[in-house]
C-alpha cells in the first residue's frame, strides 16, 4: 500500500493527515518535485532568478555595535535584502516554477505578516499566474502595507473572518480552497508546515540561504558560527538557515519563538516550547491546544509568528536536541526591533527582531572569537505603521 | 463474533431492496438537550446510520455551516467523552458512526475506541485520515471493534479505491464532489461513473455524501449507490428546530424509498 516514505517523517512527526481527496494531488506534487530537482533545466532556472531577479546571493553583513553589545562577533544574513523584503521569495519561486511544471495556472497562498503573500503575488505576476491570497482580517490590518502591495501585483486577497482571523484560519481557508479546485490550483503553503511533501520542499527551497551563510562565514570569519540564531512561526527561514549547518556538530542551532505576552500568560505563539504533539493542517507536530485535542489559538504581536503550530522537522530536532528553541516576548522583540534599527541601521521585520532579542539577552555568553550567525528574515517596512501606532519607536 | 451492526444493517436493508439512509450530527449542537432529541427524532424519522459528529476547532474538510456548528457545540464545552455520554444517553437503536478528524481522536486516548464502544458506537472514520498516512494509528482504528470507514474522493485513482475499500469494513464513504462539505443545488454529473469505478474496486456497501440536500438528490443516488450521507442540510435544519430537521430527514427518506 502507498506508505508514506521515510523522508517525510522526521522522527514521529511529518505525515499527511488530510483528506483524501488531496491525496492524489500531494502525490503529483510528490513526483514532480523529485523530477525537478533531477533535472538540470529547472534548477539552472531557479538559480538564474534567485540570482537576477531576487538579488541572490544575500550579503552577509557584519554588525560591529551590535558586536559590541554581545561581547562577540555577530554576523547577520540578509534574507531582507531580496526583492520583495523577506526569505519568503525563494519558496515562492520554486514552487511557481513545479506549478508552472505540473500546467496549474492557478495559484493559492495562505499569509499572517504578508511577506508570503507579497512574495507569491510577485512571482504570479512574472510567471503571468491567477494569485488568490487568503489573510486573516486581523493580519490585514496589522499589515496593511503588504495588502496594497498584494493587490497592486494583481493577486486577489480573500479576507478570513473564522476563528482567531489570523494566519491559522487563512491556512485552513487556503487549503479548503484547494480540496474544492485541486485539478487546476496549487497550493503555494509559504513554510515548512502543511502535509508531505511540503516541509521536504519548503526546506529544499529556502536551503539556499544556509549554503550561502555557510560559504561565506567560512570565507569572512574564517570558521564556522558558533551559534545560528533564526525566528521561528511555521519554521522556513530557521529550516532554511539550519540546513547549511545541522551535520557540523559544533554549531549550536537555535530558534526563536514568540512568547507573546509571556510563556505562561496563555496568550503566546511557542509551539515547540509549550506546545504538545498533534496534527493540524495535515501534519503531526508540536501544538498549542487543550486536553480535548482542540487548537488553541496562538498570540503574537508580529503576525507571521502568531500561529500555534510549527514545522514538523522542527520538532524532531527539538526532541532529538539538536536544536534548541526558547522563546522571547512581544516587548523584548519590540526592543529589538529598535536596537537593531538604532545600532546598524538595519530596520528588521518584527518576527526577525525576536531573534534579535534572543541574541542581546544572552550578552556574555559566547566567547570572544566565538561568532554568531544571524538571519535576518525580513525587513521592518511592513511593520513600521504598527510600531508607531505603539507609541514605540519614536521614544 | 456476530457480524458489526453496521454489515447487519445493509443486509437487512439489501433483503428489503432499500437503500441506507445515513444521517450526520454534529454532537452537541445546537446544545446538548436538543443534540440528543435530534438523534432520537432522525433515528424515528427513517435514518438506518447516524453519524455523531466530534467538533473539531479546525474543520478543514468542512463548509460553513458545520464549521458554525463545531463552533457553537464548542463553545458550549462538547468533548469526545461528553459526545460518548450523550449517545449513550439518547439509546438509538440504529448504528452509531463517530466522525472525527484525528486530532480529538488522539487527544481522547489510546482507549477512546473501546470507551465508544461502551458508550454504543458502531463505527469510526476519520476525515484526515487516508488510507496509507500512519499504518499504525490506522492499524489501531481497524482493530478495534468499531467498523473503520474509509472515504474515497473523485479525485481517487481506480487502484488505490481497491486498496481503500480492502482498509476499511461497514461501508465506503463515497465524497461525489470536490470541495468541503455544504449543500448543493445539483448532483456533480460524473457521479454514476464514480460510483461504477468504485463499485468494481469493492464488494463493501457504497454510500454517497457531500452536497446531498434534497429528495431528488437521494433518489438519484438510490439507482446507483447503496445509500446516501445528509449532512450540512441536516445540520442546518437542526440549527432551526428539532421538527425541522424531523421534517427533513423525512424528506429524504421518501425520496430516497420512491424510486424502488
Ligand atoms: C520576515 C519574516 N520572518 C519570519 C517569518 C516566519 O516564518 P518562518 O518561520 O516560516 O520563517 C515570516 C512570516 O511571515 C516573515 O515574514
Amino acid at each position: 500500500m502507498t506508505t508514506l516514505a521515510h523522508r517525510d517523517r522526521f522522527g514521529i512527526f511529518g505525515g499527511r493527515y488530510v483528506p483524501e481527496t488531496l491525496i492524489p494531488a500531494l502525490d503529483e506534487l510528490d513526483e514532480a518535485l523529485d523530477a525537478a530537482l533531477r533535472d538540470p533545466a529547472f534548477t539552472a532556472e531557479f538559480d538564474d532568478l534567485l540570482r537576477n531577479y531576487v538579488g541572490r546571493p544575500s550579503p552577509l553583513s557584519t554588525a560591529p555595535h551590535f558586536s559590541t553589545r554581545v561581547a562577540a562577533p555577530v554576523y547577520l544574513k540578509r534574507e531582507d535584502l531580496n526583492h520583495t523584503g523577506a526569505h519568503k521569495i525563494n519558496n515562492t519561486i520554486g514552487q511557481a516554477l513545479l506549478a508552472r511544471r505540473m500546467g496549474k495556472r492557478r495559484i493559492i497562498a495562505e499569509t499572517g505578516a504578508g511577506q508570503h503573500g507579497v512574495a507569491t503575488a510577485t512571482i504570479c505576476a512574472r510567471f503571468g499566474l491567477e494569485c488568490v491570497v487568503y489573510m486573516g482580517e486581523e493580519d490585514m490590518r496589522r499589515q496593511e502595507l503588504n495588502v496594497f502591495r498584494m493587490r497592486l501585483m494583481g493577486a486577489k486577497v480573500v479576507p478570513v473572518l473564522s476563528g482567531t482571523r489570523t494566519l491559522k484560519d487563512a491556512t485552513t481557508e487556503a487549503i479548503r480552497d484547494w480540496v474544492t479546485t485541486v485539478n487546476s490550483s496549487h497550493y503555494i503553503i509559504g513554510s515548512v508546515v502543511g502535509p508531505a511533501p511540503y516541509p521536504r520542499m519548503v526546506k529544499e527551497f529556502q536551503s539556499v540561504i544556509g549554503r550561502e551563510a555557510r560559504a561565506q562565514m567560512l570565507e569572512r570569519a574564517g570558521r564556522l558560527p558558533r551559534t545560528v540564531v533564526a525566528c521561528v512561526g511555521g519554521g522556513s527561514n530557521a529550516m532554511g538557515i539550519f540546513t547549511g549547518f545541522v551535520d557540523d556538530p559544533d554549531v549550536e542551532l537555535v530558534g526563536v519563538e514568540a512568547a507573546g505576552e509571556g510563556l505562561d500568560s496563555g496568550r503566546h505563539s511557542a509551539s515547540l516550547a509549550r506546545g504538545t504533539p498533534g496534527v493540524l493542517h495535515g501534519a503531526y507536530s508540536y501544538l498549542l491546544q487543550d486536553a480535548a485535542g482542540q487548537v488553541h489559538p496562538a498570540h503574537s504581536i508580529s503576525a507571521g509568528l502568531d500561529y500555534p503550530g510549527v514545522g514538523p522537522e522542527h520538532s524532531n530536532l527539538k526532541d532529538s536536541g539538536r536544536a534548541t528553541y526558547v522563546a522571547v516576548s512581544d516587548a523584548e522583540a519590540l526592543a529589538g526591533f529598535q536596537l537593531l534599527s538604532r545600532c546598524e541601521g538595519i530596520v528588521p521585520a518584527l518576527e526577525t527582531a525576536h531573534a534579535i532579542a534572543w541574541v542581546d539577552n544572552q550578552a556574555g555568553r559566547w566567547a570572544a572569537d566565538e561568532p554568531v550567525l544571524i538571519c535576518i528574515s525580513g525587513r521592518g517596512d511592513k511593520d513600521v505603521a504598527q510600531v508607531s501606532a505603539l507609541g514605540v519607536a519614536g521614544a | 463474533m456476530t457480524p458489526n451492526p453496521i454489515t447487519r444493517r445493509f443486509a437487512d436493508l439489501r433483503a428489503r431492496n432499500r437503500r441506507a439512509l445515513v444521517c450526520y450530527l454534529t454532537a452537541g449542537h445546537p446544545d446538548e438537550d436538543r443534540s440528543i432529541e435530534l438523534l432520537r427524532g432522525v433515528a424515528a424519522a427513517g435514518a438506518d446510520i447516524i453519524e455523531v459528529g466530534i467538533p473539531f476547532s479546525d474543520p478543514l474538510a468542512d463548509g460553513p455551516v458545520i464549521q458554525a456548528s463545531s463552533q457553537q457545540a464548542l463553545a458550549q464545552g462538547m468533548t469526545f467523552d461528553r459526545a460518548l455520554a450523550l449517545i449513550a444517553k439518547a439509546g438509538v437503536t440504529v448504528p452509531v458512526i463517530i466522525f472525527s478528524y484525528l486530532n480529538p481522536l488522539l487527544a481522547a486516548g489510546p482507549d477512546a475506541l473501546k470507551r465508544a464502544a461502551a458508550a454504543g458506537a458502531s463505527g469510526v472514520l476519520v476525515t484526515d485520515l487516508p488510507v496509507g498516512a500512519d499504518p499504525p494509528r490506522e492499524a489501531w482504528l481497524g482493530d478495534s471493534r468499531l467498523a473503520f470507514i474509509r472515504l474515497v474522493a473523485p479525485t481517487t485513482p481506480s487502484d488505490r479505491m481497491a486498496e481503500i475499500a480492502h482498509h476499511g469494513s461497514g461501508f465506503v464513504y463515497l465524497i461525489s464532489r470536490l470541495g468541503v462539505t455544504g449543500a448543493r443545488a445539483e448532483l456533480p454529473p460524473e457521479l454514476p461513473d464514480t460510483v461504477a469505478r468504485l463499485r468494481a474496486a469493492t464488494t463493501l456497501p457504497i454510500c454517497v455524501g457531500f452536497g446531498i440536500a434534497r429528495p431528488e438528490h437521494a433518489a438519484s443516488v438510490a439507482r446507483v449507490a447503496d445509500g446516501v450521507v445528509v449532512g450540512s442540510a441536516l445540520v442546518e435544519a437542526a440549527g432551526r428546530s428539532v421538527d425541522d430537521a424531523i421534517a427533513f430527514t423525512s424528506g429524504i427518506r421518501h425520496g430516497l424509498d420512491a424510486t424502488l
